[in-house]
């Protein structure tokens, strides 16, 4: 830890390096194994994670399934469900290129140990040999995951060897090239465990971060604000270091706001998958069957057999809106349905898989239930829809603008380097890509593993190519350190840390970013409503706050730590408002609503929107970009 | 469900530089308090209830107290790793416990080679679809 005094005056290393990987979750270990493969023996690959390898990003305590294992089906067919569930808008060269690679990454986890549930008859069989997993859905399959990261970080790990990985430093922004425009350059950040300030040179860069946690106010706002759905540590780094780059977004507009179990937010899918439970009303009412109807004004996505998940929400948000919620998870049901075929080993077997489902993934929920004396064979659970999540790899497709694969891609779609952003050398995966959701865990690492390989390529077409920067070392720290500054300059003038006129501390700054987002950009304030005014003020306020951001003030490395996540997230959340604002339609009806333009609309906005800062100046400019399908939908 | 950690039971991790709970927790929230040699959650408000640091306490100083804005008081859910398999008692607020074992992984610790036996790939197929894995195969594609 950091002596008091020598706190604002941090040592710099610096660290050159061929490729940088940004971040340590199922894209960026996904990256270094294939990276170190193809790479000359004399390229050096660095890895670079604000937490734990073991335990970072979304996948920390585990998973209970890997959603996307295509085994015999048609990578065209996963292209058509992906492309239905997310309202028609998606790159079909993209999912089709995931699709084709991912079962390689599923198989591997398996051969380093990650436990398959395989059917009877077929157990100790690996899925490589045709081994048959056991399915919840079309596209998904059950594992024991408590230990999922811990086992691809050590393959992570092993590639790339110790020495070459920098854990607990937390990456706070990307700078260009001084000499070839539009070109990245280096990435700049610090340790949170000692004074040390970091600058990584790197020919070719992949920022794969994660998606964005705790931009919306949450549900709970005390104690239950960490046990937000999708991981609360990530902070929307991806999208907000690219984009201050100048790197092109897509579909920022869009989001995620899963309906699960209430409070805890354990997971529903193998209840309604492999369990077969049916959600209901308070009274009683299948709103599935009730609210047919609703789904005919959005053909062809509400019409097709799975009909697209913001629909599902958008009949469900009907009956809680007209009151009659709670809206139950009938278990008892299910479990009883279940169990009319089964002996008494088989239903304890079957209620020890309900109890995984939780403690594999989303150990909290297992907590409510054990806190509520809540035992699904004997009472029915709660279902909520959450605040929104932004994201690219589940089931949203929030992110970044990439260069496709070249066998694929029409040539709009494309310019050379799979995995690229509109900024050289700078690639993303995982959440990180926009337009392709439905990555999940083994899709996020198989699109890791195709982004390193252009990542190699490009290395090598630069072999001589040597960053340079504009700012000096000691103006770079002097940006990062200052939050730190404002605390030293200014926290003796009062008696009261937490209050001062000078500046703002990160816990504050996100409770207004919080307060910003729920109450003008579709929160759960106002039922995910929003209107053209709404966001006009929105923006307005969260200029003011985007501005204070230059106020916030840190006493110690965690809460430097804080200050920059909740800086990413106001640029993210900039990005989510300013597309927002742009499409003139509500596409996701069940997510988000624009009052202002309450219905779908085909003819004028099936196109991806697509927007970019300029680095020079800062401004925002988003457009419209045609859409195309490559697979022709049903 | 914030972690906590009892004071009796932590040592600190015997003062090594890094504790296992500050080294693990992907947050950022365990925090050692040097005069006491005691660790605590700094931001409980944070926690994501991931149980990353409960699991790795040496000590099994680490539980979790469910989110006190959300769940009634009482329950406790209580894991054991072990090196290949997790045991789970999960105590309801009425008395009743339930206990569960699942395996958590077929290989050693440790003993992952992600190359082994894998082919070596050729540099010419680089731009080509297809993993070092996937050597001699050609992979679907979709006409253009
Ligand atoms: C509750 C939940 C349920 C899910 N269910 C399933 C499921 O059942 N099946 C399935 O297959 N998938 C599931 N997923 C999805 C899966 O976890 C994600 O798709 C996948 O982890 C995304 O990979 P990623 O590499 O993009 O991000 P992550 O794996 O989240 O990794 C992000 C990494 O970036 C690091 N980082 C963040 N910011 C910085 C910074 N500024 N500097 C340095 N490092 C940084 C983080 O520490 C982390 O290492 C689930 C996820 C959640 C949260
Ligand atoms: S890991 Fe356990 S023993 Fe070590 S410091 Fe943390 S709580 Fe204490
Ligand atoms: S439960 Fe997870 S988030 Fe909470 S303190 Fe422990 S490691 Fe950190």
């Amino acid at each position: 830890m950091a002596e008091k005094g020598t706190f604002g005056n941090p040592e710099v290393v610096e660290i050159e390096t061929d490729l940088l990987i940004i971040g340590g979750g199922m894209a960026a270990c996904g990256a270094a194994v294939e990276a170190k493969r193809w790479a000359p023996k004399d390229m050096k690959i660095t890895l670079v994670d604000k937490a734990a390898l073991d335990r970072s990003g979304a996948v920390a305590q585990g998973l209970s399934a890997i959603n996307t294992y295509l085994g015999e089906n048609d990578p065209a067919d996963y292209v058509k469900m992906v492309a239905n569930d997310l309202m028609g808008i998606t790159r079909d060269d993209l999912v089709y290129d995931v699709g084709r690679h991912v079962d390689d990454s599923v198989q591997l986890f398996e051969e380093w140990g990650l436990p398959v549930w395989k059917q009877p008859g077929d157990e100790g069989k690996s899925l490589k040999d045709g081994g048959k997993p056991v399915r919840s859905g079309k596209w998904q399959i059950m594992i024991n995951g408590e230990s999922y990261k811990v086992v691809v970080a050590e393959a992570a790990k092993k590639a790339l060897g110790m020495e070459n990985i920098y854990e607990r430093v937390f990456i706070v922004k990307l700078v260009l090239d001084a000499k070839n425009d539009n070109q990245i350059a280096a990435a700049v950040g610090f340790s949170t465990r000692e004074h040390k300030l970091y600058i990584f040179k790197a020919k070719a860069m992949l920022n794969v971060c994660g998606g964005a946690v705790n931009v919306f106010r949450t549900r709970s706002v005390a104690e239950g604000m960490g046990r937000a759905w999708y991981p609360v540590w990530n902070a929307g780094s991806t999208y907000a270091m690219a984009a201050e780059v100048g790197a092109e977004l897509t579909m920022m507009e869009n989001r995620f706001v899963p309906a699960r179990f209430k409070d805890g937010y354990g997971p529903v899918g193998a209840w309604f998958l492999l369990f077969k439970a049916k959600a209901a009303n308070a009274l009683g009412e299948n709103y599935m069957e009730k609210n047919a109807d609703m789904l005919k004004e959005y053909p062809p996505y509400g019409l097709s057999k799975v009909p697209a998940t913001c629909l599902r929400n958008h009949l469900m948000l009907k009956e809680m809106k007209e009151g009659r919620g709670p809206i139950y998870m009938d278990t008892v049901a299910a479990m009883a349905n279940l169990s009319k075929t089964m002996d008494a080993k088989q239903v304890k077997h079957l209620e020890a898989e309900a109890w995984e489902d939780f403690l594999d993934m989303c150990i909290g929920q297992a907590g409510l239930w054990a806190g509520m004396n809540i035992q699904p064979e004997k009472s029915p659970s709660e279902l909520m829809p959450t605040e929104p999540y932004l994201l690219g790899s589940h089931s949203g497709c929030a992110g970044i603008w990439v260069s496709g694969p070249e066998d694929i891609a029409p040539k709009e779609w494309q310019w050379g380097y799979r995995s690229m952003t509109t900024v050289n050398g700078l690639f993303t995966a995982g959440d990180g890509v926009g337009a392709s959701g439905h990555k999940f865990s083994s899709g996020s690492h198989a699109e890791g593993r195709i982004a390193a390989k252009a990542m190699i390529k490009f290395a090598l077409d630069h072999k001589d190519h040597k960053p340079s920067l504009a700012k000096s070392t000691a103006e770079l720290a002097e940006e990062i350190y200052l939050p730190v500054r404002n605390w030293l300059a200014n926290n003796s003038l009062t008696t009261a840390p937490d209050i001062n006129p000078n500046y703002i501390r990160p816990k504050m700054l996100q409770a207004r970013l919080q307060k910003i987002m729920d109450e003008y950009v579709a929160g759960v304030a106002t039922w995910y409503v929003t209107s053209e005014k709404m966001l006009e003020r929105g923006l307005e306020l969260l200029t003011m706050l985007k501005e204070d951001s230059k106020k916030m003030a840190a006493s110690d490395l965690h809460e430097l730590l804080r200050a920059w996540e909740n800086y990413h997230r106001i640029v993210t959340a900039e990005a989510h408002l300013r597309h927002t604002q742009f499409r003139k339609e509500t596409r996701y009806p069940g997510f988000t609503y624009n009052a202002t333009y309450p219905k779908l609309d085909e003819e004028n906005w099936k196109c991806f929107v697509n927007s970019r800062i300029d680095p020079k100046t800062g401004e925002w400019t988003c457009k419209k970009v045609p859409h195309i399908d490559l697979v022709p939908k049903g | 469900m914030p972690s906590f950690v009892y004071t009796e039971k932590c040592d600190g991790c015997k003062g090594q530089d890094k504790t296992a709970c500050m080294y693990i927790c992907p947050h950022d929230l365990m925090m050692l308090d040097k005069g006491k040699m005691k660790a605590y959650n700094q931001e409980p408000e944070q926690c994501w209830e991931c149980y990353s640091c409960v699991k790795i306490c040496p000590q099994q100083a680490i539980e979790v107290r469910a989110y006190a804005d959300i769940v009634p008081m009482g329950g406790a859910v209580i894991p054991l790793r072990g090196s290949d398999s997790i045991m789970w008692t999960v105590k309801f607020r009425n008395g009743q416990v339930k206990r569960f074992k699942f395996p958590t992984r077929t290989t050693a610790e440790g003993s992952v080679d992600p190359y082994k036996g894998k082919p070596e790939p050729k540099l010419e197929d680089l731009t080509k679809p297809g993993f070092f894995t996937h050597a001699g195969q050609t992979l679907p594609t979709l006409k253009k």
